[in-house]
């Protein structure tokens, strides 16, 4: 990866995908500048985990782009798009541990496999990370022998073991207790702060999004329906972001006509 | 009539697609084993080695037990036969040349089926539905390279080992039969077993073990791979992997049985 380049570190332009006949993700556009930690907002179902898989290439789009340092990344060859992968972390909503190995052996994997580095220096790395995580001296568990919490703290020392420009955080307090969440967050916070790395978080949480975001972007049905710093989206007038912010419940929008035709129907 | 052709049509193209998938992964893992290598990335042989084990070595017991009781069986039923004709003499060459070219393989093949290619299917099941697939390839690891190619490599490996032990499991179980019923001694069973078999008898049987081991671990790591939803998701993967490889296993059996046969 070339290091000089202009503009946002990921730029995903126009970004259609469907999965079947059901349409995703709905014209996206949306730039993550360099450095900054940008929160994408939206309920379940919204597309913002399919974003995410598709800026790690997991999914592929229907049409659009996805430039991560003003590369497009779709066309790219495996073995290219590798190198960039080296250098994406990313923490999935259940950790994704290998459960067959330890958690220093899940750390010390991408390291192992990845580079030519001495068995010692890995070992060493590996211990950094774990410690930067708060999970020195939990080496040689198994991942079923650890908390919710503690899982996603080993996914995420997993996720820095390359030392990322970009990582990728797909819902990262889900299933946990508002203190460990609470944890998650201050660790995000410790990173931004240490790395500067461009973050990109996907959440439904509000308190945890208004903590740890430079900028925020909430998506709703496939579309991403307003973007900006923390500020802009808490004045939002859109309907549907007060709606997201409010805690507002989804109205009965069917007018009873509709309804009836529905049933009728077929 | 329109609804009757769109079932058929839909059937036949996912069964296409199907088919196209198992090519799929069957050629990616012989690049992954075969090319790949020379381009500097190298087979997983400790991960290789450890299904060899799994697979392999720990199927020792049944698949040795079965065959014994199974060439006890045969060795029963062909002297009930033969014996009308006086030609019990015959039951070991019967026996000998059944496990070899026949038996040994295909029960061997099922039995892995139903351990092994399960196993490979809800292994790689979980890891697909625990995200942990797609956590290898987000770092950049090939999940076939990791996962699927020891796997090839361990049952190439193991089927014809456990097919010999089969065939061996088989012959003695022939011969404790005749040594209690037939009045003959262990010696006069392998002799008589050894001018029965040719060699052909038996490259034939360890030839269908590789095509099966080839079945069984193409056919469960596919399903492996596709598993959709959740726990039950795997649990049918699971199920499907056993039925669709004993399937397959038998119909390869009979295509190349029917080779052996019409080119001698």
């Amino acid at each position: 990866m070339e290091n000089d380049f202009d503009g946002p570190m990921i730029r995903v332009e126009d970004l259609v995908t469907h999965y079947g006949e059901r349409r995703i993700l709905n014209h996206v556009n949306l730039d993550f500048p360099k450095g900054e930690t940008m929160v994408i907002l939206g309920g379940s179902g919204t597309g913002k985990s399919t974003l995410l898989r598709h800026i790690m290439r997991l999914e592929n789009p229907s049409s659009g782009r996805i430039l991560i340092k003003n590369e497009d990344i779709c066309p790219m060859s495996e073995e290219r798009f590798n190198q960039f992968r080296r250098k994406i972390g990313m923490l999935f909503q259940s950790a994704a541990l290998f459960n067959s190995m330890t958690i220093e052996e899940n750390v010390a994997l991408p390291l192992r496999e990845l580079t030519q580095l001495e068995d010692s220096t890995i070992r060493i790395m590996t211990r950094i990370k774990l410690d930067l995580v708060g999970l020195s001296g939990f080496e040689n568990y198994m991942p079923a022998q650890l908390s919710g919490g503690m899982k996603k703290r080993a996914g995420l020392a997993r996720a820095l073991a390359m030392d990322p420009e970009i990582l990728l955080f797909d819902e990262p307090s889900a299933g946990l207790d508002p203190i460990t969440a609470a944890g998650i967050d201050s660790l995000i916070l410790k990173l931004k702060a240490a790395f500067r790395m461009t973050i990109i978080v996907v959440t439904h949480e509000l308190p945890s999004a208004f903590l740890i975001a430079d900028r925020m972007t909430v998506m709703d049905r496939g579309e991403v329906i307003a973007t900006g710093t923390p500020e802009e989206i808490r004045t939002s007038k859109q309907p549907r972001v007060v709606q997201f912010m409010n805690r507002v419940p989804e109205g009965d929008e069917q007018d009873a006509q509709e309804y009836l035709r529905s049933l009728t129907q077929n | 009539m329109t609804g009757v052709l769109s079932f058929i049509g839909r059937n036949t193209l996912d069964f296409l697609r199907y088919l196209l998938g198992l090519y799929d992964l069957g050629a990616k893992a012989s690049y992954w084993t075969f090319v790949a290598p020379f381009k500097g990335r190298q087979v997983k042989w400790r991960s290789a080695i450890h299904q060899m084990v799994v697979a392999g070595v720990d199927s020792i017991p049944i698949v040795a037990l079965i065959s014994l009781f199974i060439g006890i069986v045969l060795g029963l039923q062909g002297a009930y036969q033969l014996a009308k004709f006086g030609a019990t003499y015959f039951v070991t060459a019967l026996v000998g040349v059944s496990m070899t070219r026949e038996l040994g393989p295909l029960l061997t093949a099922i039995i892995i089926a139903g351990r092994s290619g399960s196993a490979f299917a809800a292994e790689l099941g979980t890891m697909k539905v625990s995200e942990e697939i797609d956590a290898l390839e987000a770092m950049g690891l090939n999940s076939i390279r990791f996962l699927v190619v020891p796997k090839y490599l361990a049952m190439l490996v193991m089927m014809p080992c456990l097919t010999v032990l089969s065939d061996v499991s088989g012959i003695v179980g022939g011969a404790i039969f005749e040594m209690s019923q037939l009045d003959k001694t262990f010696t006069m069973c392998l002799t008589a077993t050894r001018d029965a078999l040719a060699m052909h008898d038996i490259t034939t049987g360890l030839i269908k073990s590789i095509v099966f081991g080839l079945i069984i671990t193409t056919i469960g790591c596919n399903e492996g791979f596709s598993v959709k939803g959740g726990a039950e998701g795997v649990g049918k993967a699971t199920t499907s992997s056993v039925v669709v490889s004993i399937f397959l296993i038998i119909l390869a059996d009979v295509v190349f049985t029917a080779i052996f046969y019409f080119t001698g």
